[in-house]
C-alpha cells in the first residue's frame, strides 16, 4: 500500500497519523509540503529514520526541489519524479491521501 | 493501467491542482490512461472559464482544458459542490462536465487506482 | 455499467465538523456511494472523531446541523464504522460520546483495514 503525505510535519500530525497506521513493508510519499519531513535538521528528522527501519519512504524531488531542500535530503529517503510518483500509485495496490 | 483522480481543491491557494495535473501528465506520458479527473470541494473553482490569472504565471483552467482536448479526458464537475459555489455551466470551462456524485463512486469502481489529491 | 463488481471503498474522515465543510461533503458522497452496492466502511481518525460526538447544536452558526444524516446511514446499510482509538483518548472522548454505534480500533488496526481496501476516499 501506498501513503501519500502532504503536509509539513511541523504545522499538522499528518505524518504521524500515517506512520501510526502504516503496515511494516508500505510505501510512504512525501509531496507539497510533506517533503520537508525529509530534510535533515527538521525536529522530524528521529520519526523519520525510525519509520525508514519498517516502511519504504519517497519524496517528491520536484516539490523538494522547488522549495531550496534538495541539497538536505535525509539519508536513506528515496526521491522521485513524478513519473516515479506514478510508478508507485501502479505497482501498490491502493493508496490513502492523508489530506 | 486506468487513474481515476479526485482533486479537492481550488487552483492557486493550493498545490493539490498543481499535482493532479502533473500526475495525469506524467500518467499518460507513461501509456498509461486516466479514466477520469473528479473535482469536489473547492476543487470544482477549477472549471471557471473567468480566470485570468497574470501572465508570467501558469493557466491551470486552461491546462486541464487542454489535457481533456489532447487526451479525452473527462473532466467531471460535482454539481452539488458547484452549485454551492457559483460554477454553473454558462461560466464552465471547455472541457469540463457538470454531473453528479455517482461519476465518483463510478471512477472508484471502474479505475484500477483511485489518487486523491487535497488540503 | 460495473455489473456485479463489488470493491471494498473507505471513506476516511480526519477533519472536525463545521470548521471546514469536508465532513458534510464527504457524508454526502457517501449517501450516493450506498447506492451502489459496494463494500462501504467509513473510519474516523484524528479530528474526524468530533464529526460523530453526540449533540451538535448548530443554531448559533446558523450552519446546517448534518448529525442526524450519520444516524441515517444505518437504513442505507452502511454500518461499518471505525473510529481510531488514539484519537477519542487525545480528545477526552469515549465510544458513549459517539452518536451512532461504532467499532473502536487503533491506529495500527485502522492501518491493516486500509491494506485490504480496494479504494480509499480521503476528504
Amino acid at each position: 500500500m501506498l501513503h501519500i503525505v502532504n503536509k509539513s510535519p511541523l504545522e499538522r500530525n499528518t505524518l504521524d497519523s500515517c506512520l501510526a497506521a502504516a503496515q511494516p513493508g508500505a510505501a510512504v510519499l512525501l509531496i507539497e509540503d510533506g517533503v520537508y519531513a525529509a530534510t535533515r535538521g527538521n525536529a522530524a528528522e528521529g520519526k523519520l529514520r525510525a519509520a525508514l527501519a519498517r516502511l519504504e519512504i519517497y519524496v517528491l524531488a520536484p516539490d523538494l526541489e522547488a522549495r531550496g531542500m534538495a541539497q538536505v535530503l535525509s539519508d536513506g529517503v528515496k526521491p522521485v519524479d513524478y513519473a516515479g510518483f506514478v510508478d508507485l500509485v501502479a505497482k501498490n495496490r491502493n493508496c490513502q491521501s492523508w489530506l | 493501467m486506468n487513474f481515476g483522480i479526485l482533486v479537492n481543491e481550488g487552483p492557486y491557494t493550493h498545490e493539490a491542482s498543481d499535482s493532479a495535473y502533473q500526475f495525469c501528465k506524467a500518467a499518460l506520458a507513461a501509456g498509461h490512461q486516466i479514466q477520469r479527473v473528479f473535482f469536489y470541494h473547492d476543487g470544482v473553482n477549477n472549471a471557471t472559464r473567468l480566470t485570468e490569472p497574470p501572465q508570467d504565471d501558469r493557466n491551470i483552467v486552461n491546462r486541464w482544458s487542454k489535457l481533456a482536448a489532447d487526451h479525452k479526458v473527462d473532466l467531471v464537475v460535482c454539481v452539488a459542490a458547484a452549485l454551492r459555489r457559483g460554477i454553473k455551466d454558462e461560466n464552465l470551462a471547455v472541457g469540463f462536465r457538470i454531473s453528479g456524485l455517482g461519476q465518483l463512486i463510478e471512477s472508484s469502481i471502474q479505475a484500477d487506482r483511485m489518487v486523491t489529491f487535497g488540503d | 455499467m460495473s455489473e456485479g463488481q463489488v470493491k471494498k471503498i473507505m471513506y476516511v474522515n480526519r477533519k472536525a465538523p463545521y470548521g471546514t465543510i469536508y465532513a458534510l461533503e464527504s457524508l454526502e458522497v457517501v449517501l450516493i456511494a450506498a447506492a451502489f452496492d459496494q463494500d462501504v466502511s467509513l473510519v474516523f481518525m484524528d479530528d474526524g472523531v468530533y464529526q460523530l460526538k453526540k449533540g451538535h447544536q448548530t443554531k448559533g452558526i446558523e450552519v446546517k446541523n448534518f448529525q442526524p444524516t450519520y444516524r441515517a446511514l444505518d437504513d442505507y446499510d452502511i454500518n461499518k464504522l471505525y473510529v481510531e482509538k488514539e484519537a477519542l483518548e487525545a480528545r477526552g472522548l469515549s465510544e458513549d460520546d459517539m452518536c451512532v454505534p461504532v467499532e473502536v480500533k487503533t491506529a495500527a488496526e485502522i492501518g491493516k483495514l486500509m491494506d485490504e481496501q480496494d479504494v480509499l476516499l480521503s476528504f
